[in-house]
Parts: structure tokens; C-alpha cells; sequence
């Protein structure tokens, strides 16, 4: 199990060091500070081995956190552990600083006490922890006896991502399908490689301990319905529009810890009592009839050895009545550029030589449209033999459906204690498609 | 720290305002965090124990665990306050009090916490029972004797069955982490009724306690398919969970379960096509987790390529990925090329080409090259881009390509020569040993194609001593090979360079093998020709495939370290923790059944009959005659070539074949030149070349220096009785790579005998009298005569049922007999059964499970040296040795006449009389023969 965990920053710093095991000693502080953070080359593994004790590291801005090992640990649980620290973290006190971190030790300590006994990890969730793990230091004498063991209920309980008792006037839901596109083209406009990576981002502000339902156009529900003739859920979508294609074939999908997991693998029907507030209910996968929001036409020309010619075109290829926003173009250009000549039909375009890149900006654009920027630049002549590498053409954008085609059908909420309904609770759906990795080789 | 530093902070620690206090303990644990020595304020701090305020005792409580095993006298102070706040009614103090206690390693300390522990273990709490559960592993850490006596281990026990899932979780984790220190405790005791409860338990606990459990699961092997299905079933859901963690321990138990699992079963296909979107998934996480995926992946893929066949596009490289996935991604797409796919994996592979990272362009190109020795049909395309690669210039990429060039010369022989030129071209810019070494691997190869071959290498002698040892000996031997084929205009070059290796250099190979070459040339250029210009092995195709005993057993590693180091946990964890091997389960129905009843009975009538070993008239001089005269005959292959590991290292494997075909060419010289027969090669050789000879022979003796094969004693096929007089008994023998069938002819009648001959029934390798059976005649009364005739493995084949049995006919001039014998199939073990490591491990990978047999060899005292040796006499070959702990896993190779191979894993145990081995053959029937030799030999 995980034998310490040390937070330093960029300078390698030690800021946070909590020992859980004896054979983790001093020097392995800075056995990783020396090894690593000091280290000339660039990092190439996230997993390093120094004298038979394991190092592992993530980095988050410049702090690195690191946790350390003698034993044949759980590697992937110790990397799950070390991104759910950062996200307490954040949690508690936003952005993870050497500033942050400094003002609050005394908490970071209490929480590594309380969510890594003897390197095994514990309740980690914030809404638990948040319940009596405070940053005002704890009056525990205040805490009458019911309400400790509430707490203790909850923190090791089968709902521990949520307590009892929780009260709203108005029940609200807002549910995110938020989804992020990528693409890699071929320069001749072959896909090589396209996947949604999709997120149901929800939050909740429901009383009690409300039973949730949750239904998308999921293909194998559609068609499992479609053979079975029940009709009262089919077709039916309460929410969101129900145009587009009929359903979508998921490849994989993965769920926040409240949604029962053996009731999807035999009924593929999502349930679960969420937690409060904003989670993630879902993440999916998709990769079959994608709609790809932007189409990227590369023509790079190159005019002698001092010289090139560039040329761009964009389509956006969905309904006209629908908005992409925040599009940028990212075209790279060769370390050797002495100057560039850009002249572009819609937006801003500029040359940043910091970046080595032309980056093309257009504030809105509406479905079935093209726009165009063509670029002259020149080149300093220079001796090296090595050709320019040619990094592919890069794109970002937001537009406002979800490129895998996904709809949510219905969201109901049952509390059979609290006297409200299902039609009770408001609702709101957004759907919010974003470029993953969007790129087209030149 | 400053004295007065330290000053200061007592005085606030000792202060009367609680405020004041807690923030000189913030400042004591700031100071002791970035290693600055407080423990001089030891006894201040513990003074701020006795508080209401949770925030300031837990920072004493820091304090303490940090500095109490230096202070152990006052850190006592501090147990009375422990035992206190165990009974506290907050159910966080008592939990808190009971968690820390267990971090101070002080004996004195631990002794008081037995009591609170286990009032706390079955504390109505179960915030509690949880703490207190992960305590009990503290206390054992810290002294093992005394959780045993307090029964703390049997409450530990308990617990699995406790209501709340955490409490089950943290218990089951603390019982396998003791249990790890106690290999064969069966602390753990999993059984069907506490594996239900787990699973109970796994679909409510957090998600960290779903990996404990899942990891615990992976311990357990089931009794039968049907349990191992049962769990599956409820393991599978698992798959979907968004923690990596929980989704790759529950890939361990299903990869683990599924080996029992039989394969025409439907749930089998399921669970296969199950496991492979949430590995995808996995892709999707952040790039360390991913990192640890593709690690696995790389595993998963070799124990079972056909979940991920059809994925190949979520392996391509994206530009921004980190490069530690890079490399990863482009290892997975090698593996998993083919010729379905292998356009596009080329177009990816050239696009990766051109990246910047030098590391990366350098995998790429040498996977290109894998590439084209995986699949044939696109090895034209995979030179075609090499060669464009080659056209960049980029030094390191050019190089990198003439590297990979050779070993596609080596697959595919005459057919992309037309190159050469072109990487001729780029001579001057090689300047790393490897490249320089390929590139005169290549004009050595074809030099008679290349105009200025001469030319060329003489460019590289220049500088001859300045070159790595690695690229001097490619030299030496390709002027050699020179100098074989154009004779004429190359003599001056290669004296240059015989002089250059053998009186300029101090490095023993380059030395011993410009003499090799010298003397080889001066003694005889024909054998010289044979030996260097020699045919070369085909080279593998699948390049850095585990083995497959440490895969399997990283298999059962999946998600932890040990899956990412690619390496046992006994290679990298320190002490005995943790280190045991893990197996993988067998399948139903296999293993030990093989062996049938008489089949025992007939190995142990044979060894039962008394050894007649001893020659009757043997004098000194014969006996020493006979033991030399054995082993080099029966251990000079014919081809020996093809028993080296050419793949792995050229070099060395050219070496070792001159060696050994030098020595017996050396020895076929002394027969001819009339050198008694029957004297030792070596000795009479040696006169006649000269003192520098007698070194070269001790190296050809290093290679044959084994034990002879194993020829058992004759024993009564005919008797007399049944045959008018006639006795025949006999045994068989292999000897120069020729089969003998070693007859003995005794007449019992009263009158004489002529008119001898023998005929064979079909069998099933195709014995037959190689020539006719030329007995003495006329055979007269109470006389005894020794034939030994020559049987090929031509004749008809028909199977046999036993498969070594022999049906022969006997006629002479009374009447036709019949009998039957059996024959050891070592008999038909081949000389050039040595296979190559990498074809092994591929073969051996190839051949299904099922056709694996296991069996035990009992009582046999040799290590696994002796017995190598040993089993070589007989043409079992060793190809490769693993040693793990006291344990030597030899692993070897058989080839029949008849061209199949047999492949075999003997385990042997120091001092353990029964070893164990495994054999696979994609003629599983031919098995237990391997067995029954395997046994002969051994014993004998």
C-alpha cells in the first residue's frame, strides 16, 4: 500500500510530507526531489523506481504530488487516489497553489489522516468529509449524538455520497450532456480516427433521498423495447428534442459510484439516489456516425526553399439554424518563418511567432457555411537537415448539440417519503458538443 | 534549528492562551515538514494533549507519530490520554485515538493498545470497527507475535461477516496484507460462503473497497467452470465503474476465472467481447492512468490477442499525448499488426516518423520494421517507406532504418538486395555502433553484388581500434567473408584485418576469433567456405514477447506495479512481503490424467531389468575408449547451425556455430586421415596442426562435452520357447544421428541356422530396415551373435496403438516369427531439435492450452545443469533457463524425425527429488512418450 505521500513545489520544495509506513524514511524525499524534479531529461515515466522504492507522480499547474511505495501496490488505484486528492482538495480550497497549500496545511494533514489509513485509501468523498472535516477546526463537543453517528452512517455507509435530511423548497435538476469531439483527418479529408467522449454532468437539489431513473436513446434499450412492443416509456422523450437519429450505439460507458451497477449489466436502466449538488453521473464513448461539427481543407504549397503557401478552408456542416461559437484555427508554421502575410473572409487572424502558428479566431458561425484564410509565409533559409515536422492543423469550437447524437429520453424522480412527484421537480437540459482533440493532418 | 528558534516555541507551547498554542504547534508541524529536527519540544507539544479542541489533538497526534519511536520513554506520557479517548462517546475521537495508537511503532505503547483495540474491533460504531479493522495490520507490522496471541486475527476474521460494507472492505484488506507475510497460513481461508459475502459486500462498499475485494477475489481459485462462471457473472458489472482502478482488478479476476472457463462454452465468447470496451475506455482517462492501461494492455494482448484484434485505431498516437503513452501506444500496435490492418498502421507508422521526439522517431522506424517481418505482405511496402526515410537524412533515422534493413534481408533473402546501393549512399553519416555494425553486416553478406565491397570496409579499417568491439567483430567477419568469395583481389585486406584482431587488439573475443578464422583459412578454405558463408537461421517474427510462465504470473498482477515493471514482484519489492508467484488457474480436465497404468508398468519393467553396463573383458584402456568414443558422435549436429539463437545476437550465435562446426569438421579430418579409430578426435588432430589447435578443441569441447544418450539395456523380445530355438533380445539406440536397432541372436536348438532376414510391420514414425539384416550364418548351436542394423524413418507410417510399438518378423530357415517391441520415441529425437528462444516462446504461445500435459518426474537427484546435459545426449534441447528463487525452469525443445516439435518446461526444485514437467505439441498424444523418455533418461 501507498507508504507516503509528498507534495512539493516546482523547485521541489517539500510542502506536504505524511509518512503511513515505516520502511518509507526521510531520504525518500529527496531521493524523488533529485531523481525527478531535478531530473536534466524530461520525465518518461509517470512510475519511477529508485533503489527499490516506487514513486508515483502527477502534476497539477507546478505542484507535484507524489506518492511512494516499497510494495507491489494497486498502481492504478494509487494514480485514481492521487487525482481524487487533488479533487478534495480543490474542493476545499480551489485552486491547487503553493500558496493554497501553504495556508492550509493544518487541513491537508487532517485530510490525508482521514482518507489514507496505512496507505489504504478511505471515504474520499467530499460531501462526507465536508460534514466533519471543517476548515473553522471542528466543534466536536457541538455535535450531539445523533448527528455523530450521522456522520459515522454516512462516511462508511452504503450511500456515503449523501446524508439524510437534506430540504429544498424548489426541487431543481439541471443535467449537462457535455461531449467532446475528436477527429484526426487525413490531409486528402479521410478520417483516420473519430470519437465522442461524453460526460452527464448533473446537478441536484432535491429533498430527501430521492430514487432516480435516468434514460438516453441508448440503441440496445431502444431495440430491446422495439421487440418487446412496451410502449409506455418508447418513444415517449419528455426532455429534450426528440429530431436527429432514432438512437445511438454506446461502445462504453462508465458511472459515478451512486448508480447501481449490476441493475445496468442485467437491465441496462440507470438508478441511483445521487448525490447533492454537482457530479458526474456518467462518462460514455461513442464512435459510430459521429456528427463532425467542422470539416478542415488544408493546401500548404511550398514555393521554393524560402517560401510557403497556405490555404484553409472550413465548413461547418450542421443545421443552419444552430450557432457554433468560440471557433479557433490553429494553422502551425515552420520554427524558420521570418514573416507571414494572412488574409482571411471572416473573423481575426494573427500570426503568433511565440506559438509558431497562425491562429484564426471566429466569434460565431451558423451551420452549412465556409469560410476561408490563406496565408503567404516566409521562410529564413537555413542548413538544417531536417525537415519540418508538420504538426497537424488544430481546431476549437463549442456548439450547442452533442455530436454523438445522444438524447436524454426522461429523468424521473421518485421520493416516496417527501410529499412531491416527479412532476414537481423543474428540469433543464443543455447539450453542449466541444472539440476534443480536433485535427487535420497537412 | 536555531536554539532560540526552538526557545521561542516552548515558550508558546507552554502558554495559557488556547489559541496561542495551537498556532506554535502549526508552526512545530510547518518545521517538521520541510525536515527541520523539533524533537527537542517532545514533551511540550504532548502537554497540548489534553484538549477539547479535535484540530489541535490531531496535530499533537501528528506529532507524535513522527517523533515517538526517537522519544520512547515519554512518549508513554502520551497512553493514558490514548486509552482515554478510546472510550470517548464521540465515535471520530474513539476512531482517531485507535488510529493513531497503532502508528506509534513503540513497543511499551503497543502493549496498552491490545485492550482499547479490541473493545474498538467490536465497537457498536461501525466508523469504528473500519478504523480498528486496518489497525489490527498496524499491530501486526509491529509485532506479529502478539496479534496472534491476543486471537486479534480470528476477530479480524469475523468481521467479513460484519453488516457494513466498509468494515468488510478494510478487514478483507488487512487479512491480505498479513496473509501476504504468511504464505501458506490460509489465513484468508476463501471459500464459497466467505466469497459470497465479498461479493455481497463489493456491490456496496466505496470504490476503494471494491478494489480490495476484487484484488482478494483474484487470490481465490475456484473448485470448478461453474463457480468460476458464477463469480464472472457477478464480477463483470464492475466493468462500468468510473474508478480505472476498480474496472482493471476486475479485468485481473475475469482474465484469471476465464482460464478455467472451457472454451466452446457461449459464456466464454461473451466475457471476451465484454472485456474489451472498458479497456478502450481506459485510453480516455488521464495520461498516468493510461500509462498503467497500455502497460496491461501490452499484457492482455499477448495472453489473448483476439479481445483487442479489432481496436487498433484507439492505439494511434495522438500529437499531444505525453511520451510515455507514445511509446506505449506504438509497442501495442506492433503487437497487434496484421494483415487486416497493416496499411493503415504503416500510413500511421511514417506520419510518427517525422515527429521530433528522437526516442519516438526511433521506435517508429524500428516498428516499421517489425512490421514487415510480421507480415509478409507488406514487407515490400515497409521498404519502400523505409527507403523514403532514408531520403530525410536525419542521421538518427537513417541509421535506425539500415538497422532494421538487415534483419528484413535476413527474413526475406534475395529478394530487396536492390537496395544496397542506395543505403551505401549514406556510409560517411553512420556513427552509431549499431548502424556501422549493420551496414557491414550488409556489404559482408552481399558482397559479391557490391562493385567496391573492398573498398568500403577498407574505409572502416582505418580507424579499426577506435571502433566499438561490436562493429570491429561485424568487420573482421565480413572481410572474411570477403575474401571467400573474391579471393583474388582481397587477400592483403584480410591479412590486414587478421593481424588488426589478433595481434592489436587485448579484447579475448575479437582475438579468439580472428584466430578461429586464421586458422580455419590456413587449414582448410573449403570447410572455412561451409562454416562462414554457412546458410543463415530464419529470424522470429514477434520480437520481445514475455515469457509465458512470467506472464501468466503477471497476469495475476494485473493493475498493480508489478504489471507496469513488466516484472515479478520478487524482482523489485524488498524482504519476503508480497513476493510469493502467483499461477494461473488450470483448466478443467487437464494435467495430471495423462498417465495411464501401464504405462508405469512398462517404464518400471524396463528399469527394472539389471544393468549390464559393465563391459565383461574391460581393461582401462577400453573403458576410457568407450566414453570418449559416445558422446561426441551422438552430439555433433549436423546442422549446427540452426540450434543457435541467431536472432538474438548475430555475433554470438556466429561464434558458437563456427565453434561447433569446427570441431566436427576437425574430427571428420582425423577419421579420415587415418587416426585409430576409436581414439579421441581431439588427440589426434592435435599433432598435426600445431600447438594453437589445443585451445580451439577445449572450446569444441565445451559444446560437446555431454553425457551420451541413454541406451537401455537389451532386454528378451523373442524367447526361445516360442520360437523354435530362436532368443532374440535387443534395444535401441541412436548414434551419430542414425537409428540402430541392436540385436542379439542366441540359438537354443540343437541345429544350426541360415537364411536370416527381418521385415517391419507399418508403425507410426515410419521405421524400417535401412539395409538387410546381415546376421553370421550359419548361427550355430548355443552361439550368440550382435547385430545392430540401421533403420531409416522412410518406411510406410500406420498409427499404433501403443504409438512406440514395433511389430517385427524374424525369418530364418526353420519358420517365420513374430514379435512386438517397444521402442523410447527418444529414438527419433533429431539432432537439429534445438529451437530458436524466440520461435519458442512464439511456438509455445501458438499452441493451445488444452494441448499442454503435466506430469511428475519422481526421484530424480540432478540439477537442472546435470540434467540439461544429460537430457542433450539424448537431442533434448535446452533453449533457454529461468531461475526464480530456488526454483530452475529449463525450458526445451524436441524435434521428431517426422518433423514435429515438441516443446517442454521442467521444473526442478533444489533439493526437491520430483520435478515437474509440462509439455505441449500440437500432437498431444505424443506426450506421454516425451514423459516416459524424459523419465528413462533422468533416472539413468
Amino acid at each position: 500500500m501507498i507508504g507516503g505521500l509528498f507534495i512539493y513545489n516546482h523547485k521541489g520544495e517539500v510542502l506536504i510530507s505524511r509518512v503511513y509506513r515505516d520502511d518509507i524514511g526521510r531520504n525518500a524525499v529527496d531521493a524523488f526531489r533529485v531523481n525527478v524534479i531535478h531530473a536534466r531529461q524530461q520525465v518518461r515515466s509517470p512510475v519511477t523506481n529508485i533503489a527499490r522504492t516506487s514513486f508515483f507522480h502527477v502534476k497539477r499547474s507546478n505542484i507535484w504530488l507524489a506518492a511512494v511505495t516499497k510494495q507491489n501496490v494497486n498502481a492504478a488505484m494509487v494514480f485514481e487516489f492521487l487525482y481524487k486528492m487533488c479533487d478534495v482538495m480543490t474542493a476545499y480550497f480551489g485552486k491547487i497553489s503553493e500558496e493554497n497549500i501553504k495556508n492550509n496545511f493544518v487541513l491537508i494533514y487532517e485530510l490525508l489522516d482521514e482518507i489514507l489509513d496505512f496507505g489504504y485509501p478511505q471515504n474520499s468523498e467530499t460531501g462526507a468529509l465536508k460534514t466533519f472535516i471543517t476548515q473553522q477546526g471542528i466543534k466536536s463537543q457541538h455535535h450531539t449524538k445523533e448527528e455523530q453517528s450521522q456522520i459515522t452512517s454516512q462516511v462508511t455507509g452504503q450511500i456515503g455520497w449523501r446524508r439524510e435530511g437534506i430540504k429544498y423548497r424548489r426541487n431543481e435538476l439541471f443535467l449537462d450532456v457535455l461531449e467532446s469531439v475528436n477527429l484526426l483527418m487525413s490531409p486528402q479529408g479521410q478520417v483516420l480516427s473519430a470519437h465522442v467522449s461524453g460526460r452527464v454532468v448533473m446537478k441536484s437539489y432535491l429533498s430527501g433521498m430521492p430514487e432516480c431513473k435516468f434514460g438516453m436513446n441508448d440503441k440496445i434499450v431502444i431495440d430491446k423495447q422495439g421487440k418487446g412492443g412496451t410502449t409506455d416509456e418508447a418513444g415517449k422523450s419528455e426532455l429534450g428534442g426528440s429530431s436527429g437519429k432514432q438512437s445511438i450505439a454506446i461502445d462504453d460507458c462508465t458511472f459515478h459510484q451512486c448508480v447501481r451497477l449490476s441493475k445496468f449489466d442485467s437491465e441496462r436502466s440507470i438508478s441511483f439516489i445521487p448525490p447533492d449538488g454537482e457530479y458526474e453521473l456518467m462518462r460514455y464513448r461513442t464512435t459510430k456516425d459521429i456528427i463532425l461539427p467542422f470539416r478542415v481543407i488544408p493546401l500548404v504549397r511550398e514555393v521554393g526553399r524560402t517560401k510557403l503557401e497556405v490555404k484553409v478552408v472550413i465548413k461547418s456542416n450542421f443545421k443552419p439554424s444552430l450557432l457554433a461559437q468560440k471557433i479557433e484555427v490553429r494553422i502551425p508554421t515552420p520554427l524558420n518563418t521570418s514573416g507571414v502575410q494572412v488574409i482571411c473572409m471572416k473573423g481575426k487572424a494573427k500570426y503568433k511567432a511565440s506559438e509558431n502558428a497562425i491562429v484564426w479566431k471566429i466569434k460565431r458561425m451558423a451551420g452549412m457555411k465556409e469560410s476561408q484564410i490563406s496565408a503567404e509565409i516566409e521562410l529564413l533559409p537555413t542548413n538544417d537537415k531536417k525537415k519540418w515536422a508538420r504538426p497537424p492543423i488544430s481546431m476549437n469550437f463549442e456548439v450547442p448539440f452533442a455530436p454523438s447524437g445522444l438524447k436524454v429520453r426522461y429523468l424521473k424522480v421518485f421520493e416516496p417519503k417527501l410529499n412531491y412527484s416527479d412532476h414537481d421537480v423543474i428540469k433543464w437540459v443543455r447539450y453542449i458538443g466541444r472539440s476534443g482533440i480536433y485535427e487535420t493532418r497537412c | 534549528v536555531k536554539k532560540r528558534e526552538i526557545f521561542e516555541l516552548k515558550a508558546e507551547l507552554n502558554s495559557d492562551k488556547k489559541e496561542k498554542k495551537k498556532e506554535a504547534v502549526k508552526k512545530v508541524i510547518a518545521s517538521m515538514t520541510v525536515g527541520k529536527d523539533v524533537s527537542a519540544l517532545f514533551p511540550d507539544v504532548v502537554n497540548c494533549m489534553q484538549t477539547d479542541n479535535l484540530e489541535l489533538k490531531k496535530l499533537v497526534y501528528l506529532y507524535l507519530m513522527n517523533y515517538a519511536k526517537s522519544q520512547p520513554d515519554m512518549a508513554i506520557m502520551a497512553v493514558n490520554t490514548f486509552v482515554k479517548d478510546c472510550e470517548d462517546p464521540n465515535p471520530l475521537i474513539r476512531a482517531l485515538a485507535v488510529r493513531t495508537m497503532g502508528c506509534i511503532r513503540v513497543d511499551k505503547i503497543t502493549e496498552y493498545l491490545c485492550e482499547p483495540l479490541r473493545k474498538c474491533l467490536k465497537d457498536e460504531d461501525p466508523y469504528v470497527r473500519k478504523t480498528a479493522a486496518v489497525c489490527v495490520a498496524k499491530l501486526h507490522d509491529i509485532n506479529a507475535q502478539l496479534v496472534e496471541d491476543q486471537g486479534f486475527l480470528d476477530t479480524l476474521k469475523d468481521l467479513i461477516s460484519d453488516s457494513n460494507p466498509m468494515v468488510v472492505a478494510n478487514a478483507v484488506a488487512a487479512l491480505s496484507e498479513i496473509a501476504e507475510s504468511h504464505p501458506n497460513s490460509n489465513l484468508l481461508d476463501l471459500n464459497p460462503q466467505t466469497i459470497n459475502k465479498l461479493l455481497t459486500a463489493l456491490n456496496e462498499c466505496t470504490e476503494w473497497g471494491q478494489i480490495f475485494i476484487l484484488d482478494c477475489l483474484a487470490n481465490y481459485t475456484p473448485r470448478d467452470d461453474r463457480e468460476s462462471q458464477s463469480i464472472c457473472e457477478r464480477v463483470t458489472p464492475r466493468l462500468s465503474h468510473a474508478n480505472s482502478a476498480v474496472v482493471l482488478s476486475a479485468v485481473k479476476v475475469l482474465m484469471k476465472f476465464m482460464e478455467m472457463l472451457p472454451k466452446d462454452l457461449d459464456y466464454y465468447g461473451t466475457l471476451l467481447k465484454k472485456l474489451a470496451p472498458p479497456l478502450v475506455t481506459l485510453l480516455s482517462a488521464e495520461p498516468e492512468l493510461q500509462y498503467v492501461a497500455l502497460r496491461n494492455i501490452n499484457l492482455i494482448v499477448q495472453k489473448r490477442p483476439e479481445i483487442l484484434k479489432h481496436e487498433m485505431k484507439v492505439f494511434f498516437v495522438k500529437y499531444n499525448d505525453p511520451i510515455y503513452v507514445k511509446l506505449e501506444k506504438l509497442d501495442i500496435m506492433i503487437r497487434l499488426a496484421s494483415q487486416a490492418n497493416i496499411a493503415q498502421v504503416l500510413a500511421e507508422l511514417k506520419e510518427y516518423a517525422t515527429e521530433v521526439d528522437v526516442d519516438f522517431v526511433r521506435k517508429a522506424v524500428r516498428a516499421i520494421g517489425r512490421c514487415a517481418i510480421k507480415v509478409e505482405q507488406s514487407a515490400e511496402r515497409c521498404v519502400s517507406t523505409l527507403l523514403d526515410l532514408i531520403q530525410t537524412k536525419v542521421n538518427y533515422v537513417v541509421q535506425e532504418a539500415i538497422v532494421v534493413i538487415k534483419d528484413i534481408f535476413r527474413k526475406y533473402p534475395n529478394k530487396y538486395e536492390s537496395v544496397i546501393a542506395t543505403l551505401c549512399e549514406n556510409l560517411d553519416s553512420l556513427d552509431e555502433p549499431e548502424a556501422r555494425a549493420a551496414m557491414i553486416w550488409i556489404v559482408g553478406e552481399y558482397a559479391e553484388r557490391i562493385d567496391n565491397a573492398d573498398e568500403l570496409l577498407e574505409s572502416f579499417l582505418e580507424g579499426f581500434h577506435d571502433e566499438s568491439t561490436q562493429v570491429q567483430l561485424q568487420l573482421l567477419t565480413a572481410i572474411v567473408k570477403l575474401f571467400l568469395k573474391k579471393p583474388t583481389e582481397t587477400q592483403e585486406l584480410v591479412q590486414q584485418v587478421l593481424s588488426l584482431a589478433t595481434q592489436d587488439s587485448d579484447n579475448p573475443d575479437l582475438r579468439d576469433r580472428g584466430y578461429i578464422y586464421w586458422r580455419l583459412l590456413s587449414t582448410d578454405p573449403v570447410a572455412a567456405k561451409e562454416v562462414v558463408l554457412a546458410e543463415k537461421p530464419l529470424i522470429s517474427e514477434e520480437t520481445d514477447l514475455i515469457e509465458p510462465t512470467l506472464l501468466d504470473e503477471l497476469i495475476c498482477h494485473i493493475g498493480t506495479l508489478a504489471s507496469v515493471y513488466h516484472k515479478p514482484p520478487s524482482a523489485f519489492v524488498e524482504g519476503g512481503r508480497g513476493v510469493q508467484h502467483k499461477r494461473l488457474p488450470a483448466r478443467a480436465g487437464s494435467g495430471e490424467s495423462a498417465e495411464s497404468p501401464d504405462v508405469g508398468q512398462a517404464v518400471s519393467a524396463v528399469s527394472d531389468a539389471p544393468p549390464a553396463v559393465i563391459p565383461s573383458q574391460g581393461d582401462l584402456l577400453g573403458d576410457l575408449l568407450n566414453l570418449d568414443l559416445a558422446p561426441p558422435t551422438s552430439n555433433v549436429p549436423p546442422v549446427p547451425s540452426s540450434m543457435q539463437m541467431g536472432a538474438m545476437d548475430l555475433l554470438g550465435g556466429g561464434l558458437d556455430s563456427l565453434v561447433g562446426l569446427q570441431c566436427s569438421s576437425l574430427m571428420v579430418s582425423s577419421v579420415l586421415g587415418g587416426a585409430p579409430v576409436g581414439m579421441p578426435a581431439g588427440l589426434g588432430a592435435a599433432p598435426a596442426v600445431g600447438g594453437g589447435l589445443g585451445d580451439l578443441f577445449d572450446l569444441g569441447g565445451g559444446v560437446g562435452v555431454t553425457a551420451g544418450s541413454y541406451i537401455p539395456p537389451k532386454t528378451v523380445w523373442l524367447p526361445a520357447m516360442k520360437a523354435k530355438g530362436l532368443e532374440i533380445s535387443g534395444t535401441f539406440a541412436r548414434r551419430s544421428g542414425v537409428i540402430h536397432m541392436d540385436l542379439s541372436f542366441t540359438n537354443k536348438a540343437m541345429s544350426v541356422m541360415t537364411d536370416f532376414a527381418i521385415q517391419f510391420n507399418k508403425n507410426s514414425f515410419g521405421l524400417a530396415p535401412a539395409g538387410p539384416l546381415q546376421v553370421l550364418t550359419p548361427l550355430s548351436p548355443n552361439q550368440t551373435v550382435d547385430v545392430s542394423l540401421p533403420l531409416s524413418t522412410t518406411g510406410p507410417v500406420m498409427k499404433m496403438e501403443p504409438l512406440n510399438n514395433l511389430q517385427v518378423a524374424v525369418k530364418n530357415n526353420i519358420d517365420v516369427f513374430y514379435f512386438s517391441c517397444q521402442y523410447p520415441i527418444s529414438l527419433l529425437f533429431v539432432e537439429d531439435g534445438k529451437m530458436d528462444r524466440q520461435v519458442f516462446l512464439a511456438t509455445w504461445k501458438d499452441i493451445p492450452s488444452e494441448n499442454e500435459a503435466q506430469f511428475q518426474i519422481k526421484d530424480c537427484h540432478l540439477n537442472s545443469d546435470a540434467a540439461s546435459n544429460k537430457l542433450q545426449g539424448s537431442n533434448i534441447f535446452t533453449v533457454a533457463k529461468r531461475t526464480v528463487d530456488t526454483q530452475d525452469m529449463l525450458y526445451q525443445s524436441v524435434k521428431l524425425t517426422n518433423g514435429i516439435w515438441m516443446l517442454a518446461e521442467l521444473r526442478i526444485q533444489t533439493g526437491n527429488p520430483n520435478s515437474t514437467l509440462s509439455v505441449k505439441c500440437r500432437a498431444p498424444e505424443v506426450s506421454q512418450y516425451v514423459y516416459q523418455c524424459y523419465e528413462l533418461i533422468l533416472r539413468n
